[in-house]
C-alpha cells in the first residue's frame, strides 16, 4: 500500500474512533480528570439506571431508598463494632479492681465470654430473641422473622419466645437479619460478661465455661424477646394500655439489669473471697491491682457507649441520635462527679479512683434506657443519682457480706433497674411515637404522662429481677452439679493464674508476693 | 571483715550511694524492703471499708568492709540518710566469718 492509502485508511479509523468515543457519556471523560476538592465527584451518572446519566424518576427513587437504607446499615454496623470494643473495656476494669495474681485468668474469663457468647447468639440466641422481631423498619423493611410463640393470657396475645432464623439460616439468610444479629449480639455479650466480674477471682474457668455457652443461647435471650423482641413486656401498651409497654432504649434491663442480677446471684450463691469478711462482719479490703487499667477501660466503656445507645435507634437518618449521644455523654459526667464529691466529702475521706470509675459507668448503665426519651437536664439528674446510688450499693452488699469485687451488682443491676424507673419519671414526650405500636410521644410522670409508663417500667424490672434471678439461681446449681464453680482455697489464695490457666498474668516481674499477710478474724 | 546493713528511706539511696562511692567502698548490694520500726503504718478507706498499711517501703544497703573500715562507712550514711523525722532506719553491723570473689576465688580482705 502506498503513502497516501496509508494515511487515508488512518485518517478513516481515526474519524470513526472520535465519532464512537462521542457517544460514550461525558462521565467517563470526568474519571480521568483528578478531583482534589470532590466538588465534580458524585453525579447523576452514580444513580444506577438503564441509560447510564439518565435516570428515570423510578431509578432516582430507588437510589434514594436504597441510600436511606444504606445509611442505616452503616451505622447500625458501625456502632454494633464500638460496641464489640467494649469488650476490651470491661477486661480492663474488671481485672484492674482483681489482685495482679488473678490477672490472666480474669482477663480469660473476660475475652472468652466474647466468643462463646456470640456463638450460642449465633446458634439459637438470636433465634429466640428475634425470630417473632417482624419488620426490621429502618433496614428495609425485611419481615420474614416473623414466628413469635404466643400464649393467650387475659384474653391477650402474650409474646414469649422467638423461633425463626436459627444459625441465620433460611430466612435468616438476609443483609438486615445479619445487621441486627451482629448489632444484637454485641449487646448480649455486653450482659454475658457482667457476671464474670462479680464471681472473679473464686470461679472455676471450668465453670465460667459452662456459664458462657447458655447465656447467649438461652438465658439472656428469653427476657430479651419479651423486651425487644415484641414479647410481652412489649404488648403491655396495646394489651393493656400501660404506657407504651415496657420500654428500654439500649438495654438498661434488657442488658444491664440481666447481667447485674445473674452478678448478685453468682456472688451470693459462689461465696465472698478468702479474707473478705471477718466473723464479727467486718471488712477487709482487697486492694486493686491496677487502677490505670480500670480508669482506661472505663473510657473505653464510655466511648463504647456511643455506639450502645446512639445506635439503638439502628437509624442514621433519625437525627434523635444527636440527643442521645449528649443524653449518654452528660450522665456519664454526671455519674462521675457525683459519686466523686459523694465519697470524698461525705462518705470517705479521700477521691476513691475505683468509684470514680463505678460512678461513671454507673450514670452511663442509667441512661441507657431513657436516652431517647428525656431531655438533657434529666439526663444530668439521672446520672447524678446514680453517681450516688451507686456508691450507697457498693456499701450495701459489702454490709450483707456478697463481696463483688468489681462492683458489678451496684453499677449493672442497682442502676439499670433505676434506669428504667428514670424512663417513667423523666420522659418529656419528645419523641416515642408508634414506639410498640402505640401512639403519641412518650410521657413520663414529671411531664405530665401520669404513672402509666412507670408502671410498664416497673412491671419490666421486676419481670427481670424475678426471671433473671430464677434463671441463674437454677443455672448456678446445675453448673455446681457438674464441674462445681467455686476454685480450692489453696488455689484461690495462691492465685488462680498457675492453677487454672498455667501461665501468670505477669512474668518477669518482681511480685509483692508478701503483700497478703491477712488470715480472717474469727 | 564486717557486713554494714543500713535500712534507709528509698529517696535516699542515690545520696548514700555516691557518697560511699567516693570514699572509696567499691561494692554495695541494695535490696527493696519493706518494715516498720517505731513509724509504725497509718490506715486508708477503699470503697467503704477501712485498711491498714502496717510496713512502709525501705531500701536495704549491704556493703562489706574491712575491719576498720566500717565506722568511716557509718558515718556516711548517718550523715547522708538522716532526715530528722521518725523513720530514717537503723543499722546493723555484724561479723563475716569469710569473703569469697567469684571470678578469680580470692579470698578475706582481697576479696572485698
Amino acid at each position: 500500500m502506498n503513502l497516501f492509502s496509508k494515511a487515508k485508511s488512518m485518517f478513516i479509523i481515526a474519524s470513526c474512533a472520535v465519532i464512537m468515543l462521542s457517544t460514550i457519556p461525558s462521565s467517563v471523560y470526568a474519571g480521568t480528570t483528578p478531583d482534589p476538592s470532590g466538588a465534580n465527584t458524585g453525579t447523576i451518572s452514580d444513580v444506577p439506571a438503564a441509560k447510564p446519566g439518565e435516570p428515570t424518576l423510578v431509578e432516582i427513587g430507588n437510589a434514594v431508598g436504597h441510600n436511606r437504607v444504606a445509611i442505616n446499615f452503616v451505622w447500625t454496623l458501625v456502632t454494633g463494632f464500638l460496641v464489640m470494643f467494649m469488650q476490651a473495656g470491661f477486661a480492663l476494669v474488671e481485672a484492674g479492681l482483681c489482685r495482679a495474681k488473678n490477672a490472666s485468668h480474669t482477663f480469660a474469663m473476660n475475652f472468652m465470654i466474647y466468643p462463646l457468647g456470640m456463638l450460642g447468639f449465633y446458634l439459637c440466641g438470636f433465634a429466640f430473641m428475634f425470630g417473632g422481631f417482624g419488620a426490621l423498619g429502618t433496614l428495609g423493611g425485611y419481615s420474614a422473622l416473623n414466628n413469635e410463640i404466643t400464649v393467650t393470657l387475659f384474653g391477650k396475645p402474650f409474646g414469649i419466645l422467638g423461633w425463626s432464623g436459627f444459625m441465620l439460616q433460611g430466612v435468616g439468610y438476609d443483609t438486615a437479619a445479619f445487621t441486627l444479629f451482629l448489632f444484637q449480639m454485641v449487646f448480649m455479650d455486653t450482659t454475658a460478661t457482667v457476671p464474670t466480674g462479680a464471681a472473679a477471682e473464686r470461679w472455676k474457668f471450668s465453670a465460667f465455661m459452662i456459664y458462657g455457652t447458655l447465656i447467649g443461647s438461652v438465658m439472656y435471650p428469653i427476657f430479651g424477646n419479651w423486651v425487644w423482641g415484641g414479647g410481652w413486656l412489649a404488648q403491655l401498651g396495646v394489651n393493656f394500655g400501660i404506657g407504651h409497654g415496657h420500654l428500654d432504649f439500649a438495654g438498661s434491663s434488657v442488658v444491664h439489669l440481666q447481667g447485674g442480677v445473674i452478678s448478685l446471684i453468682f456472688a451470693w450463691l459462689i461465696g465472698p473471697r478468702y479474707g473478705k469478711y471477718n466473723k464479727d462482719g467486718s471488712i477487709n479490703p482487697i486492694t486493686p491491682h491496677s487502677i490505670p487499667f480500670v480508669m482506661v477501660g472505663t473510657f473505653i466503656l464510655a466511648f463504647g457507649w456511643f455506639g450502645f445507645n446512639p445506635g439503638s435507634t439502628l437509624a442514621g437518618t433519625d437525627f434523635r441520635i444527636a440527643v442521645v449521644a449528649v443524653n449518654t455523654m452528660i450522665a456519664s459526667a454526671t455519674g462521675a462527679l457525683a459519686a466523686t464529691l459523694w465519697v470524698w466529702l461525705v462518705r470517705m475521706k479521700k477521691p476513691d479512683p475505683s468509684m470514680m470509675a463505678n460512678g461513671m459507668l454507673a450514670g452511663l448503665v442509667a441512661i441507657t434506657a431513657p436516652c431517647a426519651f428525656v431531655g438533657v437536664g434529666d439526663s444530668a439528674i439521672i446520672g447524678l443519682i446514680s453517681g450516688l446510688l451507686v456508691v450507697e450499693s457498693v456499701f450495701f452488699f459489702d454490709k450483707i457480706k456478697i463481696d463483688d469485687p468489681v462492683g458489678a451488682i451496684s453499677v449493672h443491676g442497682v442502676n439499670g433497674a433505676w434506669g428504667c424507673l428514670s424512663l417513667g419519671l423523666f420522659a418529656d414526650g419528645t419523641y416515642g411515637d408508634g414506639f410498640n405500636g402505640v401512639a403519641g410521644n412518650v410521657t413520663g410522670l414529671f411531664y405530665g404522662g401520669g404513672t402509666s409508663q412507670l408502671l410498664a417500667e416497673t412491671i419490666g424490672v421486676v419481670t427481670c429481677i424475678v426471671t433473671m434471678g430464677v434463671i441463674s439461681f437454677i443455672v448456678y446449681k446445675v453448673i455446681d452439679m457438674i464441674v462445681g464453680n467455686r476454685v480450692s482455697e489453696k488455689d484461690e489464695i495462691e492465685g488462680l493464674d498457675i492453677p487454672e490457666m498455667g501461665i501468670a498474668g505477669y512474668n518477669g516481674f518482681a511480685m509483692d508476693k508478701y503483700s497478703e499477710t491477712h488470715h480472717p478474724k474469727g | 571483715m564486717k557486713k554494714i546493713e543500713a535500712i534507709i528511706r528509698p529517696h535516699k539511696l542515690d545520696e548514700v550511694r555516691e557518697a560511699l562511692q567516693e570514699a572509696g567502698f567499691r561494692g554495695l548490694t541494695v535490696t527493696e524492703v519493706k518494715g516498720y520500726g517505731r513509724q509504725m503504718g497509718h490506715s486508708e478507706i477503699y470503697r467503704g471499708s477501712e485498711y491498714t498499711i502496717n510496713f512502709l517501703p525501705k531500701t536495704k544497703i549491704d556493703i562489706i568492709c574491712a575491719d576498720g573500715n566500717q565506722d568511716k562507712a557509718v558515718d556516711i550514711i548517718l550523715k547522708h540518710a538522716k532526715t530528722g523525722e521518725v523513720g530514717d532506719g537503723k543499722i546493723f553491723i555484724s561479723s563475716v566469718d569469710e569473703v569469697i570473689r567469684v571470678r578469680t576465688e580470692e579470698s578475706g580482705d582481697a576479696a572485698v
